[in-house]
């Protein structure tokens, strides 16, 4: 048996991907969002809700990920956005190639801001990169107040927390405890931004539309 | 099903029969690294990589995987330290099984960023020698 010292890095497909991503979306000026949560938090009523109520401000187009269907490309385009859908048939997260041969498939330079709804898992698309500006994390609060400290990465990787689902606090039917969430995710990421909203009712959707603005004039 | 320690494996595969094939040798195992925030699952990856590598010069090549920790770098002093991110802080009578908080190992603050994670490093293989 003979043994060889390789050391060699392996720039994965994923990462070529990702790095001409970043290329593109930068020579453009267009800001590009990750959303990542689990399944059923909200993502896609949150896109409508925030499409709508800016539409009159800011283009947004989105590239939506599922395993199956294109009942969320569906949705998007209901509000006259453009939306691309991505079936991922199994896989468990999107990948940088997918997202570069969808960014070709939008009218980007139509749009100021191009969303990704990720396949919803909390685990797996945390650790592919996309090119994106920044990853939105969602988090509803029927799922339970201790996902910061059960899936950190995410929560450390974030550039904004989103905790979805106020309106289901008021009535006590949920057991959340908030500020349990806001210390943990601010342990893993001082400066994460969190916005408590409700993408049913409206409330709390004011700030975060003031975060993506912002955020928007500043790429 | 396209799982990513799937897509790992296939670079893996192709990586190590590269090397091997340099040597003109039938490669026996390999060791490679890789930051914790890749979030690859051993048995998941060595599951994948058996499968794929069946009828290939890597067919049996048996993985050894190391996971490199996370590192942070402190926004106050520069420092660059490692960050574990999923120690729970047992202070129950506050709220419940929380996390710890990650401080800079020079000058305490918690205020830092994630560095970037560790690169898929393929470190060593082994050839058979007749």
């Amino acid at each position: 048996m003979k043994k060889i010292n390789v050391g060699k890095k392996i720039l994965s497909e994923n990462e070529k991907y990702a790095f001409e991503n970043i290329l593109f979306l930068a020579e453009q000026k267009k800001l590009c969002l990750n959303m990542i949560s689990s399944p059923g938090s909200g993502k896609t009523t949150i896109l409508t809700r925030t499409i709508s109520e800016l539409k009159d401000k800011i283009k947004i187009g989105v590239i939506e990920g599922d395993i199956q269907t294109d009942i969320d490309a569906e949705r998007i385009r209901a509000t006259e956005a453009p939306a691309v859908q991505i079936n991922t048939n199994g896989a468990c997260h999107l990948s940088a190639a997918q997202i570069s041969a969808a960014l070709k498939k939008l009218p980007v330079k139509d749009l100021n801001l191009i969303f990704i709804e990720n396949v919803g898992n909390l685990v797996c698309p945390s650790a592919f990169e996309l090119g994106e500006d920044g990853k939105i994390v969602v988090l509803s609060v029927a799922e339970g107040d201790d996902k910061p400290a059960k899936y950190p990465a995410i929560f450390a990787k974030s550039k904004v927390l989103l905790v979805n689902k106020i309106d289901l606090l008021s009535g006590g039917q949920v057991d959340f405890d908030i500020e349990r969430v806001k210390v943990d995710a601010r342990r893993l990421n001082k400066g994460i931004e969190i916005f408590s909203i409700s993408a049913k009712t409206g409330e709390g959707m004011a700030d975060w539309y003031d975060w993506l603005l912002k955020s928007v004039e500043e790429k | 099903m396209l799982m990513h320690e799937t897509m790992v494996a296939q670079s893996l595969l192709a990586a190590i029969s590269d090397e091997a094939a340099k040597h003109n040798a039938k490669p026996i195992g390999a060791k490679i690294s890789c930051g914790k925030l890749w979030a690859i699952n051993d048995e998941a990856l060595c599951f994948a990589f058996e499968a794929i590598a069946r009828g290939t010069p890597c067919e049996g090549v048996k993985l050894d995987i190391e996971h490199k920790p996370i590192r942070g770098q402190c926004k106050k002093c520069a420092q660059s330290f490692e960050v574990e991110l999923g120690a729970p802080f047992c202070d129950t009578s506050q709220n419940g099984n929380s996390l710890a908080r990650p401080e800079c190992s020079k000058c305490g603050s918690d205020d830092f960023e994630l560095l970037p994670d560790g690169p898929l490093i393929l470190e060593e293989i082994e050839l058979q020698t007749d």
